[in-house]
Formats: structure tokens, sequence, C-alpha cells
């Protein structure tokens, strides 16, 4: 079942193209990574598909419905959430303001405060402090916990592991099968390759906003992955 | 081999070039064909312009919005009568003093607003105005609150003889327009006219690569408020007489002026041209309705900003590329 | 005894400068919006509240009922119609257009009308006044209108701290980008937000109007004391800016005991200092 697809997806930010006609499928409760380095347009893939970035009406399809160019709070109304690069908590709420936030939408569905804190039992001792006294990998919980309380049925999450100790990535990559059993198709964009790989049943790779390979994970082969991502 | 040469000048700019000659002549004939009503007219028009010039200059390219620029036709206005009525200094030398003296005021001045950003730095010129107009009325030999007038014995230094007062008045006035005009012009196309577009893109950027933009802010600053200022002593020594109220109105001399570069076109010489029309036209077409040509100016403004943001004129250069006082440099390869 | 006596009068005057500047420090807190037209919005209300007065008999705090919605209705209105589209131009189509409103508002009155002075009249407890012990003298109605800001301000707080809408709020004004992912449509929010902003700007103006003589000119000394009472206490802090108020008011207190004249005149050099001083204000909270 066909739950997300780009159709020649091009995106800009004012005269600048980042993504040059990219054509992406995620089936529902699928797992999906997309690698590259930086500036390959991996946040802007994302970007696009959450609603931050205009692009074509048809270029972007959920659910056979096109998307494209409809508003973020649009967006996770209908079961899209991300959780953006570097995190964003508000600074100025609490934990548990935060993941409440999460749930503006009042999507209906399996998660709730309770299960965020039995996914994430730290997040419960910390949840009457200010999000910005937390540590990076409590963050990234806290952040992912925050998308969860829309219910979404695409998780879009972008560079989970950015600047986290690999002790702290792995504790939140242990996360990821309990939100696949809810039948949440998710979306990894990693620089890291080795997890986003281990995590998921296939990939996308791109360069200077294009696509350059799709396989599945487990056929990983390092020759064919290096040149696609620094475009050897 | 190629050559290479740096241009400035467009075809359409050199048209206008030619065609300000007759026009400026034809301005300058006026006191011969017209009456005083019209020399106050063209007066009024003439300083209308400068004073745009001016904060086209400041808030456009030097990136300061002010609201307070009043503050500085107020300190001339009331520095030329004070110089003139109190301190007996000859007529002549006091616009220039007084322009020096509003120059002056603007240092410390900015010592407190540039610590202001974006609307709150506006804001504060308009407080710092306010309580110069306050100061003024606690001023008791200049009137206090009720003002001052010039006395016959000031006016008769620029002439006995009334229609001649008024065409030397009127011949200041145009001249002072042309040379602010001329100043700023030239000033833009000058390596910090560069300078001032660089910061009001991106002043990080600029100051990045070397631009002091808070020198280069300070000196608009205040060469503005000088100019101002000097502007402010011939706007009073037409009224006659001055009052804090007149003197530091931010309707006359800050709403009036801000409407002008806006609809004109903030950002490029031509736009306060422009506007100068269009308030003008406005006002004399609407001028039996009371202050609706007021309303009418707010709409307007709003309606500018937010569907055509570089106004009249800078429509016509997004459309046309037409530039009548052209700043920018172009690479010309002359092989 | 003089002393205590300028700091509780000032104390009081700073109620209502209070109430002048919520509305401000509401929209410049959520919105990062310094709406120039604040001082004409006041004085609109107390217009609104002089219309409904003589058509209903109502006196003007009853006629509150009837204010404060339409005010609220046109700040949802004009923010979701006008001000929202110039949140993304940079920092002069905010300040030309509420500019723009200022002016048209201004005029407007005055075609409507006139320039003749106005007075809502509330009736004897303008003039009532407590007597405290030390021979001080306190009027009720200054005394009402400071706890009325008082009220405000806490109610605000709870808004902020308290609600789902709050929550929002203060989620919006720390990165609004990151909210509109997480579900929030930021376009409703800014224009409930002014909506709330007027609120309190309808409830200042109709309080103002009953003591102080007002005309169509008299919006924009009232935007320049709301604005030194945000500035003051410090951007993004209700409280901050009570404080504000108040220490703007006890400077004119002060300025007013040593001659009358000098009475804004002393606000405005307070505000100069602090702002020299400390730019920030006494109680920042906000990031920019």
């Amino acid at each position: 079942m066909t739950l997300l697809q780009t159709n020649n997806l091009s995106a800009f930010y004012g005269d600048f193209q980042a993504l040059f006609g990219v054509d992406v499928t995620i089936d529902e409760g699928e797992a999906v990574a997309i690698i590259g380095a930086n500036g390959a347009g991996k946040t802007t893939l994302l970007r696009s598909v959450a609603g931050a970035l205009p692009v074509t009406r048809d270029s972007v399809q959920f659910d056979g419905v096109p998307i494209g160019g409809r508003s973020a709070h649009d967006l996770v109304l209908l079961g899209i959430a991300m959780v953006p690069e570097g995190r964003r908590l508000f600074p100025s709420l609490t934990v548990e303001e935060n993941l409440l936030l999460g749930g503006h939408s009042k999507r209906a569905g399996a998660w709730n405060l309770k299960r965020i804190y039995d996914l994430f039992p730290r997040l419960y001792d910390l949840r009457r402090m200010p999000a910005p006294t937390l540590s990076g990998g409590q963050q990234q919980m806290a952040a992912i916990g925050r998308a969860l309380m829309s219910n979404p049925r695409l998780l879009l999450c972008d560079e989970l592991s950015l600047g986290l100790a690999p002790v702290v990535i792995r504790d939140i990559y242990a996360s990821l099968p309990v939100i696949a059993a809810e039948r949440t198709a998710v979306v990894l964009v990693e620089q890291d390759i080795n997890r986003a790989l281990d995590a998921t049943s296939r990939f996308y790779c791109l360069l200077e906003g294009r696509l350059k390979l799709t396989e599945l994970s487990k056929h990983f082969d390092r020759a064919a992955i290096t040149a696609a991502y620094f475009g050897l | 081999m190629q050559t290479e040469r740096v241009e400035r000048a467009t075809k359409a700019s050199r048209i206008a070039a030619v065609a300000i000659v007759p026009f400026l002549a034809v301005l300058a004939s006026l006191p011969w064909w017209g009456d005083s009503g019209d020399m106050r007219l063209v007066g009024e028009m003439a300083y209308y312009l400068a004073l745009a010039q001016l904060w086209n200059l400041l808030a456009g390219y030097a990136g300061l919005a002010s609201v307070g620029q009043q503050a500085y036709v107020g300190l001339g206005g009331y520095a030329f009568f004070y110089m003139t009525g109190v301190l007996n200094i000859n007529v002549y030398p006091a616009f220039i003093l007084a322009g020096l003296f509003a120059g002056l005021m603007s240092i410390p001045v900015s010592f407190a607003v540039f610590r202001l950003r974006g609307a709150y730095f506006a804001i504060g010129t308009w407080v710092v105005s306010e309580v110069f107009a306050l100061s003024a009325s606690l001023i008791t030999v200049m009137g206090g609150g009720a003002g001052t007038s010039l006395t016959p014995a000031i006016l008769r230094e620029i002439s006995a003889n009334r229609s001649s007062r008024e065409t030397i008045i009127y011949f200041a006035t145009l001249a002072s327009s042309i040379i602010v005009c001329a100043v700023v012009y030239f000033l833009l196309r000058s390596r910090h006219g560069l300078a001032l577009t660089a910061i009001r893109d991106s002043e990080p950027a600029s100051a990045s690569l070397g631009v002091n933009t808070f020198r280069t802010k300070l000196l608009i600053y205040v060469a503005t408020a000088a100019c101002t200022g000097l502007i402010g002593g011939l706007i009073f020594l037409q009224k006659l007489r001055i009052s804090p109220e007149a003197g530091f109105s931010l309707n006359d001399w800050t709403v009036v002026v801000i409407f002008m570069v806006v609809i004109g076109g903030i950002g490029t010489i031509e736009g306060p041209f422009v506007g100068l029309i269009v308030y003008f036209v406005l006002r004399e077409f609407l001028a039996d309705y009371g202050s609706i040509y007021l309303i009418f100016m707010g709409a307007l403004a709003i309606g500018v900003m937010l569907l055509a943001p570089a106004g009249i004129w800078g429509f016509v250069l997004q459309r046309y590329g037409l530039q009548l006082f052209p700043i920018q440099r172009r690479l010309v390869v002359v092989s | 005894m003089e002393w205590l006596n300028i700091l509780i009068q000032g104390c009081l005057l700073g109620g209502i400068y209070a109430l002048f500047a919520i509305g401000l420090s509401l929209s410049f807190g959520i919105m990062r919006l310094v709406n120039i037209a604040h001082g004409d919005l006041i004085i609109l209300s107390a217009y609104a509240a002089l219309v409904v007065t003589q058509q209903t008999g109502l006196d003007p705090i009853s006629s509150l009922v009837i204010v404060v919605p339409v005010m609220f209705g046109l700040g949802y209105a004009v923010q979701r119609g006008l001000l929202n589209f110039t949140l993304t131009g940079g920092l002069l189509p905010p300040l030309l257009v509420t500019f723009g409103i200022s002016i048209i508002i201004q005029n407007g009155l005055l075609q409507v009308f006139g320039a003749y002075t106005r007075r809502l009249q509330e009736g004897a407890i303008e003039t009532a006044s407590l007597q405290l012990p030390g021979g001080i003298s306190v009027g009720v109605y200054p005394l009402i209108v400071f706890v009325v800001a008082l009220v405000s301000v806490g109610s605000l707080q709870l808004l902020f701290y308290r609600t789902g809408i709050g929550r929002a709020f203060r989620a919006v004004s720390d990165d609004a980008d990151t909210a509109e992912l997480m579900g929030i449509d930021n376009r409703k929010l800014y224009a409930l937000a002014l909506g709330i902003a007027m609120i309190f700007t309808a409830i200042a103006g109709v309080l103002f109007a009953i003591r102080t003589i007002f005309d169509p000119s008299s919006g924009p000394i009232r935007l320049i004391l709301a604005f030194e009472a945000v500035i003051i206490g410090g951007l993004g802090n209700i409280w901050g800016t009570l404080a504000g108020g108040v220490l703007l008011g006890v400077s004119q207190a002060i300025g007013a005991a040593l001659s009358p004249t000098w009475q804004i005149l002393a606000g405005h050099i307070a505000f100069l200092i602090v702002l020299i001083v400390r730019p920030s204000g006494l109680f920042p909270r906000t990031r920019d």
C-alpha cells in the first residue's frame, strides 16, 4: 500500500534549485532511509513533504491525494509529522509541555502522553524541566515523542543521530521498532549510513538534489553507495 | 585583446541629464512669471523633496527607519530663530549654523537610539523628538509653548523689499533642495553608497567584508540630521514663526515624507520625485474634503507595502529597468 | 510622607500605563509586531464607548460589554486580513502598514467626530477617594484601574502558562516555523493574539477616557507611553510590563511634583536612561 509518493519533485529556495525531479515511494509501515552528503537535498525533501516548502500540487501524493504546497499544519492533521533537524524543541516550554504541544492537532491514535513516557522513561523524570536543560540525546527523545503525539502515519526524522554519542544513538534507534509496530511509516534522513541501513528496508541516495541510487538496504554495496554518495 | 570599462549611465539617464536643464531653467524663472503663491508652492515642493531624499537615504539605504526626523526640522528651526533673534547672528550664516547644530545634537541621540532595532528604533527616535518638543516648550525666551516669531529686523537682513525677499528665499529653497538631491546622488554613487547598499542588503555580510557598519550608519545619521536641520531653518523662515507643535510636528515633517518615499519607491533616487508628485496631486484635488487625502495616502501606503513594496518607481525599475539617476556600475566589455 | 504620596500616586498611574502596554507587549511577544497604530486603537475604543453610551444610555464601564467584543473582532480581522501579510517582508512592511493604519484611524475619527475634546462620564466614582493613615488620600478610581491592571496581567499569565492555547502562543513565539510543523495554524493564532490584545486595549481605552479628555489626535502619545512601559519593563514579560508601567508612573509623579509641566518629560527621560543603561529592560525574557 503506497502511502507517500513524490512525482518529479523539484524544490527551490528563492532562485536556488535544491531538488531536481526526485521520485520517492514510501509504503505504509515501511522504514526507508534517505542518505547523502551535506547539501544533497535530504532535508529539503523532508520539508517539501511536510509542507514547509512550496511545491507544485501534484509533485507529492499522500494516500493517493495530491498534497503538494499544502501548509504544514494541514498535513499534520492528515498524519504527517516531522522530527526536525537539530531537535527544535520549544525553549520556553517544559518537556511535558513540548509533548502536549505535539498533540495540538488532537489526532486520534495509539500514542498519548503515558505511552510516550513508557517508550522513553527518562522523559518522565525530566517532564517538568525546561527543554533547553536536557542533554542532546534526551532532547532527541523528546522531539520524537512530540512528533508521535500527533499519531502520524508518516514520521519524518531528520538527522536523529546528529551530534550524539554512539551509546545514545543506539538507545534512540531502539525506539524505532516500537514506532513501527503501530504501522507508522518512518523516513530516516541520516549521514551515518550504517545505522540508517540497519534500521530500514530500503534506501535512497541523493547527490546535489538528484536521486542517484535506490536499493534494498540489505543489498548494501559499499562501492555503489560511495559512488552515489560522493558522485565519483 | 579585450578591455573592460565600468559604466554607469543608461540611455534614459543621459536623456534625463539633458532634459533636466531646461526644467530647472523654468523653475528658476518662476519669480518673473509666477506670483507669491506659486513660489510658495514650488518652494514647498522643493523642501519636501529634500526631506524625502534625506529620509530615503536614511531608511531606504542605511536601513535606519526613523520616525523622528521631525526632531531635526524643529531643532534647525529653533536654532535659526535663536541665533537670529537672540544671538543676533546674520541670517545667512545662521542657516548653516542651524544645520550644524542639528547635526551635533544627533550625535548624543544616536547613542540612545542606535541600541534599538527595527520598529523599536523607529519609536525610540519618535520619543526623542517628543523630548525635544517638550524641552522647547519649556524655554521661555523662545516663547514657551506658544512659540515665537521672526522680527522685521531679521527679515530686513535678507531684503527690505518684500517681493525681492520672497524671491531670495525661493532661490535659497530651490538651491538647497538641488544641493541636497545632488549630495545624496553623488554619495550613493561613491564607494560610501556601495557600502550602504551592502549594509542594506546584509549587515553581517558587509561587516565581515570590512565595511564599518556602525560608523557608516552614524555618518549618514548625522549628515542627514544636519541637512534636515538646515531645511528646517528654511521652512520656518518662510513660515515666519515657530512653535513646538509646528516645529516638531510628526504629521507635517514625517508622515508626509514617509508616504512620499514609500509610495514613490523606497531605495531609489527617482522614488521621492514620484511620491512628491502623487502627494501634491492628491492634496490639491482632495483639498476640499478636509483630511480625507491623508486617509487616501494611508490606504495607498498600505496597498503599496502589501502589493508593490518597491513603490511606483520600484515597479517601473523592475519592469522596464528604467534608471534616470543611475547608481549601479556595469561592466562593459570593449574589444 | 510627601514621598510616600508621590510613590503611591505614581504606582496607581502605572496601572493605566500597564493597561496601555499590555496589548503592545502581547503583539510583540507573539508576532514580533510593533503596532504603530496601538495608541490610536486605544482612542478608537474610547470613541466606540462614546457611541455606545450615547446610543444605549449605558455608562462607560458597562459599555465594555459591547466595546470589548467589537474590538476583539476588529483585531482578529485586521491581523488575519492585513497584518499577517506583512510579517515576512522584513522590517519596513509591518512598520509602514501599521503606520498607515494609524493615520487612517486618526483622520477617520477626525472626519467623523471632529476635533472636539471628549470625555466619558462614569459619575461619582471618578472623584471618590479613600483616606489612608498618614493623611494620604488615594483616589478610588485610580485604585480600581490599578486592580484591573493587576487582574489583567494575572489572567494573561494564567492563559499563557495554564492553558493549551497559551502553550501554543509560547511555542509560536519561540519558533514559528516548528510550531507550524506541529500542527499549529500560525495565521489563526496571530489573529487570536491581536484579538486578545485588543480586549485589553479596549479596556484601557475606556478606563482612560473616563478620567482624561481625548480627541482624534490623542493616540500617538498613548503609543509612546505604552512603548516606554514595555521597554522599561523588558520585552516578553507580562509582569515586567506591569513593573515598567509602575516605574513610568512613578517617574512621572516625581517629575510632576517638581513642576506639572515636567510630568511627561520626566517619563521620557526615565525611559531614555533605561535605554542607555540597560537596553533590554529590567526583566527581559524574549530572545530576538
